[in-house]
């Protein structure tokens, strides 16, 4: 690891000028880019840590649904969750280990945009919104590809907005190694319509099943989605899964959400 | 003797006192007045020509000490590989130069071709980035059948083919093997692959070289399963330095597996550094440097057929296996996949006829050597896939077929056709016991709950030997070992009564501060807190040859107990002085010195004192003191044996496979501890479902290594493991050691692999999927998955 600066700001003002600086980078808990660090992959001038700035912490409910403060960590999501919006805290109940959920975040998660990762699949079938410093970003606008987001340069998640679906659940079949989402599929069930977010299989990461989508939304039962095929073409295919394989998975743990929903 | 502490009590581990409070002291533990540190610059190419390292820039940075490269070390010698084995038309294989650090080529990804030494580790790592090497990358060679097959790209310019030796085992056998295989009415055969695994020890490696210019003393602190044999092959075969100036000290240390046995060029770069420098110079593998550096394990690719009649009669064997080498030849690499392998191909079976062709292959990828179980796994997963198969072709029960090829109790010692004596055994006993713990007769129910759920469940059986307490050196000599395999122990009792044994076994996790007192408190009736065992400093412990193939308890074992009986000797006579008795009347029991019909007697601690206060005492014709060495060499290996049985539930629709139950019956001969001994066990299990299930180094065709961090290699992890039951009750004492014990360390590492695999097919043929013979390993989600359904 090579050396640098630490700033811990206490309000996103704060964080906002210091992430300015030439060679600054958030650091939201870092469970993605400590490790980069210490590989030498990635060698900031200055991290700016957002864990110390109160307005961004915590779970709490109100007319937009759940608010999720950028840098809340998996573990008291999954604690503060669990009343209003089970199946989200229970999926950020199984993100990497305790270690993991006692810093990741789910800002960090959400701006890294990993394929694999867990969050992305939560807010894009809740139709989040993703609040920032700036703006308001719909979940639908927001995940642009692999490790890719709509958020510009220096732009900090202080809230994530989930209107709290009437029934959902996330399934997750994990990579044996990493124990990321090998594929991970949240079902929400909504008045005006079924969302269903797939993570770990896209080439360009996660992505909604609108097929599913619309046969669940007429058919809310695992039935509904009988003769349903996802194309391999576009999955990831790796060591550990084949495109085919994904593709399977997708359909297998769909109809597995549909009915622990 | 209360059995709180001798032979058979369950004593809790001493060492874990230490090991668990933070107190172990493991080499990067240690810090030396003035230590400077070490960064080793590794390839990032497969295979490639070294045409200029510019390291001007590196050394002109803050902090740095020296950088060498590969030509600072052209003037020593070769790290070397300690099995010459000869190919079966007679020909010496080949045995291209292993340098300190690489020089004209670097030959897999990880080869490390140059050092800096800095005031710091991160100026050293600073530097190591800022060195200029023009390498013109070459082709990489990686599959092994496409290295034979290219003869104009070599991983070495002496080896020709890439083909390091063709051997045949017994050569002898070959022609009856193949009349045998021509007549019989059975044929089966499978072609598999033994996956390769990096052994990921928790402690990575680490080597401090400290120079003594004072006095031109070398010391080596490093991570080592036997020191011994590191100071031996740094004295005679790479640095030249004596070994009396030489000491390497292998402090607790954190797992080995294997991967510790062997000397790495890293040790000896850090003793060369020192002495350059004059100061101690530290180097601490990093756990993405261990993927790339280790010594990676198995990695074959076997073809076996196994000849039957139609009752399932095992008529002959033969293998054909690409062994693949890696890219450099480790010091038991050429042993592995012949003389630990070949010579177990009959199982415990009578099969009269069994031919073995092994060809060691290069590539350039991290060298292969020796990892838990060692060639004897490779053996048993061919051996025991094809043996289903088989049942699955005959329509035998997998059971029945087993039991009728046993070798029967009464016929030991048991010659095989493949060179090893089994001195005794009883096969059918684990492999009943297994049955008995397995609940077979609650199969079927269980299995209806499993379609209950939309699980497919299946059993899978395998039975398992191997050769261990290695090894008779005048038999290994024959093969071709270099070294001798005995070990040894010295006894030194203490004025007070209380003593020290120092032992050439290493303990890295197995437990011998423990089982070790233990034996000495049975053998000498002290109590075990008053047996100390003294282990890893070569300045303090007889020559021997380390741990490794489930070797220290029945060959360092032994060496204790001979040194044991010259104490007790020589205490006799002590005590015949004293107590004014011939020596012949002398009598000793439970730690005292009696006469043979009185009462007179003396205390263990009393003949100790006198030893050493010699007032009264027989100076004339004894001398003083009481400490007693002795080496032992084993007359033969040692044939531990058993039956392992695993449940599998299959997830059809995902692929996934979850083991539901498994079950150990084994025979280790005489059990000292039982506790530790179900440790190991259960240590070689998880290894083994690690194989099976999850496991796997994986190189694309550059030879870039696509499993280099826990993030793509699949460890095992405590719920990825079922509960597992061990069972040791079935004894057939090893006749020719002094303990009667066999080993128990690579067991479950051997065992599991063919029982996972087995069941996972069984699972498979019951649930409607017979096309589905078998699935390489490791049998991830995806790969049961693609063979359920294409």
């Amino acid at each position: 690891m090579h050396d640098f600066e630490l700033v811990k700001p206490a309000s996103v003002a704060e964080a906002v000028a210091a992430l300015a600086a030439e060679g600054a980078q958030a650091l939201s808990g870092g469970q993605t880019l400590l490790p980069s660090m210490k590989q030498r992959l990635a060698a900031p001038d200055r991290l700016v840590s957002l864990l110390d700035i109160p307005e961004m912490r915590g779970v709490c409910h109100g007319d937009r649904g759940l608010a999720v403060g950028g840098a809340t960590p998996h573990a008291v999501v999954a604690r503060e969750a669990a009343a209003r919006y089970p199946a989200l805290a229970a999926l950020a109940g199984q993100i990497g280990d305790p270690a993991v959920r006692s810093r990741g975040t789910i800002g960090g998660s959400l701006a890294n945009n990993d394929p694999a990762a867990c969050y992305p699949a939560a807010a894009l079938a809740s139709g989040a919104t993703i609040v920032t410093d700036r703006r308001e970003i719909a979940a639908d606008d927001y995940f642009q590809g692999l490790f890719t987001t709509a958020l510009d340069e220096g732009e900090i998640i202080t809230t994530v907005h989930f209107p709290i679906p009437e029934r959902a659940c996330y399934m997750k079949f994990e990579q044996p190694a990493s124990r990321f989402a090998l594929v991970g599929v949240f079902v929400a069930k909504y008045a005006d319509g079924v969302r269903v977010a797939v993570t770990g299989a896209g080439e360009d990461g996660v992505f909604r099943w609108t097929d599913a989508e619309d046969a669940l939304t007429a058919d809310f039962r695992p039935e509904a989605l009988q003769g349903l095929v996802v194309d391999a073409d576009g999955l990831i295919g790796d060591l550990h899964g084949t495109p085919a394989y994904r593709a399977n998975l997708i359909a297998v743990l769909t109809k597995r959400a549909v009915a622990a929903a | 003797m209360p059995k709180d502490g001798g032979i058979g009590a369950s004593t809790l581990r001493r060492e874990d006192i230490r090991f668990l409070t933070g107190k172990g002291r493991y080499t990067a533990d240690i810090n030396l007045r003035g230590q400077a540190f070490a960064c080793f610059l590794r390839s990032d190419v497969a295979h490639g020509r070294i045409r200029s390292i510019d390291t001007s820039a590196a050394e002109a940075m803050p902090g740095v000490l020296a950088v060498m490269t590969g030509a600072d070390f052209t003037e020593v010698g070769g790290n070397p590989t300690g099995w010459l084995v000869q190919s079966r038309d007679g020909a010496t294989m080949k045995e291209p130069k292993r340098p300190v650090l690489a020089h004209g080529k670097v030959r897999h990804v990880g080869d490390a071709y140059a050092l800096v030494v800095a005031e710091t580790y991160a100026q050293a790592k600073d530097a190591c980035e800022a060195i200029v090497a023009e390498i013109e990358e070459l082709p990489a060679i990686v599959d092994m059948a496409a290295a034979v097959a290219d003869t104009t790209n070599r991983v070495h310019d002496e080896c020709a083919d890439n083909v390091v030796f063709d051997w045949g085992w017994i050569e002898e056998n070959r022609a009856a093997v193949e009349a045998a295989f021509d007549a019989a009415p059975h044929v089966t055969t499978l072609e598999l692959v033994n996956n390769r695994l990096s052994p990921n020890a928790m402690e990575p490696r680490a080597s401090i070289g400290d120079f003594d210019s004072g006095t031109g003393d070398y010391k080596l602190y490093t991570t080592s399963q036997n020191p011994h044999l590191t100071r031996l092959l740094i004295s005679a075969f790479v640095m030249g330095i004596p070994e009396n100036k030489l000491t390497v000290i292998a402090p607790d240390v954190g797992g080995g597996f294997g991967s510790k046995i062997y000397h790495y060029g890293e040790e000896a770069a850090v003793l060369a550094a020192s002495k350059r420098l004059d100061r101690p110079v530290k180097w601490v593998c990093d756990r993405s440097e261990a993927f790339l550096s280790d010594a990676h394990g198995r990695d074959h690719v076997t073809k076996i057929q196994l000849a039957t009649d139609t009752e399932g009669n095992f008529l002959a064997l033969r293998t054909e296996t690409l062994a693949n080498m890696g890219a450099y030849l480790s010091n038991f690499a050429t042993c592995t996949p012949t003389f630990l392998h070949g010579t177990l191909m009959a199982g415990p079976y009578k099969t009269p006829h069994v031919y073995v062709n092994v060809k060691a292959v290069m590539t350039n990828t991290v060298p292969v050597d020796a990892y838990r179980g060692a060639g004897r796994p490779e053996a048993t997963y061919s051996l025991e896939r094809v043996i289903d198969k088989a049942a699955d072709e005959l329509g035998i029960d997998k059971w029945e077929i087993r039991r009728r090829n046993f070798i029967n109790p009464d016929q030991f010692p048991y010659q095989t056709p493949v060179g090893l004596v089994y001195d005794t055994g009883n096969y059918h006993a684990t492999m009943d016991k297994l049955r008995e713990l397995s609940d077979i007769a609650g199969f079927e129910a269980r299995a209806a709950e499993s379609a209950a759920k939309g699980k497919l469940r299946g059993f899978g059986l395998s039975t398992w030997i191997e050769a261990c307490g290695i090894a008779p050196s005048n038999l290994v000599g024959v093969l071709g070992c270099r070294v001798g395999l005995f070990d040894a122990a010295t006894i030194r009792v203490n004025a007070t009564g209380n003593i020290s044994v120092l032992v050439g076994a290493h303990s890295h996790g197995q437990g011998h501060e423990t089982v070790f007192a233990q034996l000495i408190s049975e053998k000498l009736g002290v109590p075990a807190a008053s047996v100390e065992i003294v282990h890893g400093d070569t300045s303090k412990i007889p020559f021997g040859m380390g741990t490794y193939g489930s070797r220290s308890l029945a060959v360092c074992g032994s060496a204790m107990m001979k040194a044991a009986d010259k104490i007790i000797d020589k205490g006799k006579k002590i005590a015949a002085h004293m107590l004014e008795a011939a020596e012949g009347d002398i009598e000793f029991n439970d730690g005292s010195f009696s006469v043979a019909g009185t009462d007179k007697q003396k205390s263990f601690a009393e003949i100790a004192f006198s030893a050493y206060v010699p007032h009264n005492y027989p100076l004339e014709t004894l001398e003083p003191g009481l400490e007693e060495t002795a080496f032992y060499d084993p007359a033969n290996f040692t044939y531990p044996a058993g039956a392992y049985g695993c449940e599998v539930e299959v997830d059809p629709e995902t692929g996934a496979v979850d083991i539901v139950r498994f079950t150990c019956a084994d025979d280790f001969g005489n059990v000292i501890n039982p506790m530790i001994v179900a440790g190991q066990v259960h240590g070689g299990v998880a290894q083994g479902i690690g194989q099976a299930l999850l496991e796997g180094v994986v190189y694309n065709e550059d030879g870039q290594l696509l499993t280099g961090s826990y993030m793509d290699y699949a460890m095992p992890r405590a719920d990825d493991l079922p509960n597992i039951d061990v069972d040791h009750s079935c004894v057939t004492p090893c006749t020719h050691n002094p303990l009667g014990a066999k080993g128990c360390g690579e067991a479950g590492a051997i065992g599991t692999p063919p029982a996972v695999v087995n069941a996972v097919i069984d699972a498979l043929r019951r649930g409607g999927h017979g096309q589905v013979t078998h699935i390489d390993m490791p049998l991830t989600p995806s790969r049961v998955w693609h063979a359920i359904h294409g």
